[in-house]
């Protein structure tokens, strides 16, 4: 008990601490609004004040509504998620309306969709009192993700999007992306299986020794079952049949970090990891998709790769390169770079459009905000108590950081390039309801663990009546 | 379980930190590289609406900006058609390519030494310009080259160096295009059509015959052969077996181009060997020299170097290794793999006119600024010593017989009242008929020009296709 004394956080509310960084977050957001109408087209944006009304107002009731039902929360969760779908949404608005291309959308139904999303925000955090009552269902919940996962599957509803199977179709709503609905349910699952099998999983081990020197501690054989199952499916389901690298990526790389988290076992990730890169190294002769993905990060800059067939070549990597560069350390300023020879930019490119247009300045402030955010979320998990909130608490959180490194690396070529959204950032309405839903539940799990434990009614005597 | 949470924070910190690291490598250290990168259209796309500065040839812009009125863009304009195109090169909307491309930051006003300027000219309202690139091309010298070069019908390539510089004084390669036809920015389709037909061109006409075109040497080699051997100690008057037809130590047979022995049967000197243009005593030479030195002195100059950027790019020029006696034979009248542009054997032409010395080849003189003030200016360098000034001179002297010695071999090089130092070669090569060059140089006794002609598949000889042409450029520069 003293390891979680030490992690408490502070019983301070900072609520106006809160209200100020949001009047900031606001306030850039209004700005580069401003600021991209200016350069774009010589006036302020026609919207801007029903942009401004609606973005502001629908924080600032957050806000409110934070004040009102989880005034413990840490202050700094929804300022961040602000400034990062404020901006977003600002990058939106100068990509597609701006330039008059309304066929890729438009950024009211981004606003549109944020309202949506800090409704679902407030629901939880009013309606969810006690995440913990969610370990309740872990296998409810796995369940779910599985069917969630393989809707798109499904003929006539399922669709495929740039070679990924992971859009299903609902008549008079668009198209929505289950996968970011799964993530979110994987998560609770693993956090309430890995609560309950946390013992067998990290103390039954076979030692391999080479003479007196220990090597490894591995688990048993049939311990690995859940390792494989997870495997089976990233792998045969999620790059086999629907060629969705991105959320296989994510969900084996969130099962990984939460099967440490409840271990404390390297073990588990070196096999998971020789797993997950093996069955890589064997798929990747076999489905097209992927070695284009990686023959295209690797050979970027051949002309021959650049200038490849459609749907096989590095155009859209290396314009996001060169987007980037044209940025330089300050960028052209919001509306004054040409982000629209990056094919497909508004999606999950958008990182280069700010990277042309902010700079890396600007580029810095946006990963440090993702990383801030990451981080806030990781410490809402130390100071937790109970040890389901804390998986699922950083969970979320490692899902957060992942995917937004899967997607960013993505772009900037770190990595193969696989298709995710920057989370709160990028345009689409389930993966910015998503996020929206994971702050949700950060900021209700910061609640509960930073308000101060229950008083003891009576200063003497032997009993205490406990109210919660 | 706070331990493993504390690691993964750090984990996800670490991959924040691994993005942080990545964007800076790329936006703060590369990203000057990257706005340059051939690939990257945006600096010809985005800057069309800005006047480029001209590129000059002698006193004649060969390509300068127009502004179109109606578009209020600025069209490039090629003065000349296809004369400069591969030196020049084209700035489309799709890319460039030639001085176009790697003068590019000069042109359109971009590089670090104009932007002082340029921030002025902001505060002031004034439209900023790009640089003035000057080349070193002769104008006259080039114009005789395309001329002579076009009269022969064939495909080849001309070059003149100015020995004592590296200043190249003509480039000309064939077939050659009209640059205007791929760069209109009012008619960027067609102008795009034209260039991908250009590409696909059986002919390649986008192909610098000039710079990135290899050809066996044939005979010029034996100018390399020749000062292997010099500088290995052997005299003009050495000499080797010289009969009409070789047996080669590792198996084949070398035949004399002319058919008879090249000394009536009797060993022959070395001079005589390149008056007459000798197969068999210059093999012989190859052999008894050994690879090592053969390489070495392909090397000094200029073989086996790797790309060279002129500022354009130039292609390596090779000289083969791991030969058996065979083809270390054949290597020495330039035959089996020894491969070599045009340029290289201008060099090799200009190294003996310059007494050994190798000059670095250069294709800008100067950069103006917009206000005619000079921003660089080439500083011409050693390239390098390849062979001493006494073998230089010796070389000389032999190069001399083949445009005036009784037997020359080369005479349809010779200027009536100048000294021309030249060689002839006649190439085989596994694809048709032989290739026909010259090297030369004139006057020889104070060298003004160096050059080499090569005409791709002539089937006649040097002295009959190449000659003509070699003495019209040299003609040209000497007469101004």
């Amino acid at each position: 008990m003293s390891d979680a004394l030490s992690t408490a956080l502070p019983p301070v509310k900072r609520r106006n601490a809160e209200l100020v960084m949001l009047l900031l977050a606001i306030g850039v957001t209004l700005f580069a609004f401003a600021e991209a109408g200016l350069t774009r087209n010589g006036e302020l944006p026609p919207g801007l004040f029903a942009y401004g009304v609606t973005f502001g107002g629908l924080s600032l009731l957050a806000h409110v509504f934070i004040r009102f039902f989880a005034p413990w929360a840490d202050p700094l969760l929804l300022p961040l998620a602000t400034v990062l779908n404020g901006l977003g949404l600002a990058m939106i608005w100068r990509l597609l309306d701006a330039t008059g291309d309304t066929e890729n959308g438009s950024a009211m139904s981004q606003l549109i969709w944020t309202a949506i999303s800090m409704i679902v925000f407030a629901l939880i955090v009013f309606f969810l009192k006690e995440p913990r009552i969610l370990q309740r269902y872990p296998y409810i919940m796995a369940l779910s993700a599985v069917v969630l996962l393989l809707l798109p599957l499904i003929p006539g509803l399922g669709m495929t999007i740039n070679g990924a199977r992971q859009w299903i179709s609902i008549p008079g709503l668009g198209s929505m992306q289950p996968s970011e609905f799964a993530k979110i349910a994987l998560v609770i699952f693993l956090s309430g299986y890995m609560v309950t099998k946390r013992d067998v999983l990290s103390l039954a081990s076979r030692r391999v020794k080479i003479g007196p020197v220990k090597i490894i501690d591995l688990p048993r054989m049939r311990d690995t079952a859940p390792m494989a199952v997870a495997w089976g499916f990233c792998i045969i389901v999620m790059v086999a049949l629907m060629n969705d690298l991105g959320t296989s990526l994510l969900l084996f790389g969130t099962f990984l970090a939460m099967i440490y988290v409840a271990t404390q076992r390297s073990s588990w990730i070196i096999i998971g990891l020789a797993a997950f890169f093996g069955a890589c190294l064997a798929l990747y002769p076999l489905v097209y998709h992927f070695s284009v993905r990686v023959d295209t990060w690797l050979n970027a800059f051949d002309p021959d790769v650049y200038n490849g067939e459609l749907g096989a070549n590095s155009q859209q990597l290396v314009r996001g390169l060169f987007a980037m560069g044209e940025g330089g350390i300050l960028g052209t300023g919001l509306g004054g770079g040409k982000p629209g020879n990056v094919p497909e930019v508004q999606n999950d490119f958008i990182f280069t459009a700010f990277g042309e247009e902010l700079g890396l300045t600007g580029c810095m402030v946006i990963l440090l905000t993702l990383a801030l955010l990451v981080q806030r979320g990781m410490r809402i998990a130390l100071a937790s108590r109970e040890l389901f909130v804390k998986m699922f608490a950083s969970g979320i959180s490692f899902l957060l950081g992942f995917q937004s490194f899967v997607v960013i690396g993505g772009v900037t070529r770190v990595i193969p390039m696989t298709g995710a959204t920057i989370p709160f950032v990028a345009k689409g309405g389930s993966a910015l309801l998503a996020s929206w839903i994971m702050l949700a539940l950060l900021v209700r799990m910061s609640n509960n663990a930073r308000k101060p434990a229950p008083q003891a009614i009576q200063d003497e005597g032997a009993t205490q009546v406990i109210s919660r | 379980m706070n331990q493993p949470i504390r690691r993964l924070a750090l984990f996800s910190l670490a991959l924040f930190g691994v993005l942080l690291l990545n964007i800076t490598w790329i936006q703060a250290i590369q990203a000057e590289s990257l706005r340059e990168h051939p690939l990257n259209n945006r600096q010809y796309v985005d800057r069309l609406t800005v006047p480029r500065g001209p590129i000059v040839a002698g006193n004649e812009q060969v390509a300068f900006s127009e502004l179109d009125e109606e578009s209020e863009m600025y069209q490039r304009v090629y003065e000349g058609g296809e004369l400069y195109s591969h030196v020049v090169g084209t700035f489309r909307t799709t890319g460039a390519n030639g001085i176009e491309q790697t003068e590019n930051s000069f042109l359109d006003g971009s590089d670090s030494r104009l932007v002082v300027r340029n921030f002025l000219d902001m505060l002031t309202g004034q439209e900023s310009q790009g640089a003035t690139v000057n080349l070193t091309i002769d104008p006259a010298a080039q114009q005789a080259a395309m001329d002579a070069l076009q009269a022969t019908g064939k495909h080849g390539a001309a070059v003149a160096l100015d020995p004592s510089t590296g200043a190249v004084l003509a480039s000309v390669s064939l077939p050659s295009f009209d640059p205007n036809s791929v760069s209109s920015v009012t008619d960027s389709g067609t102008a795009a059509a034209n260039w991908g037909e250009l590409e696909q061109d059986e002919a390649q006409p986008l192909l610098n015959r000039a710079f990135n075109q290899t050809y066996p040497p044939g005979s010029t080699f034996k100018i390399v052969t020749a000062a292997a051997a010099l500088e290995d100690g052997a005299t003009p008057e050495s000499t080797q077996d010289a009969p009409e037809v070789l047996n080669l130590p590792a198996g084949g047979t070398m035949p004399n181009a002319f058919g008879a022995p090249c000394n009536n049967g009797s060993p022959d000197s070395l001079a005589h060997s390149i008056e007459i243009s000798c197969n068999t005593s210059m093999a012989n030479w190859a052999i008894s020299l050994g690879e090592q030195k053969m390489a070495e002195q392909a090397e000094a100059f200029g073989f086996d170097t790797g790309e060279m950027g002129i500022p354009v790019p130039v292609a390596p020029s090779s000289y083969p290794s791991g030969l058996d006696d065979s083809q270390l034979g054949q290597t020495g009248i330039g035959q089996f793999d020894v491969r070599a542009t045009p340029l290289q054997m201008a060099m090799v032409a200009a190294g003996v006119a310059n007494d050994g010395t190798v000059m670095k080849p250069y294709l800008v003189d100067s950069v103006q600024g917009p206000d005619l003030s000079e921003i660089t200016s080439a500083n011409p360098e050693v390239y390098s010593e390849a062979v001493s000034s006494s073998t230089a001179e010796d070389l000389k002297d032999m190069m001399l017989l083949v445009t005036e010695g009784a037997e020359g071999s080369g005479t349809n090089g010779a200027i009536p009242g100048i000294q021309v130092a030249g060689k002839t070669g006649t190439a085989e090569n596994g694809s048709g008929a032989t290739h026909n060059w010259f090297i030369s140089f004139a006057p020889a006794d104070d060298p003004q020009v160096a050059v080499a002609v090569v005409i791709e598949h002539g089937g006649g000889s040097g002295n009959e296709l190449a000659a003509p042409v070699a003495r019209s450029i040299m003609e040209a520069v000497i007469n101004e």
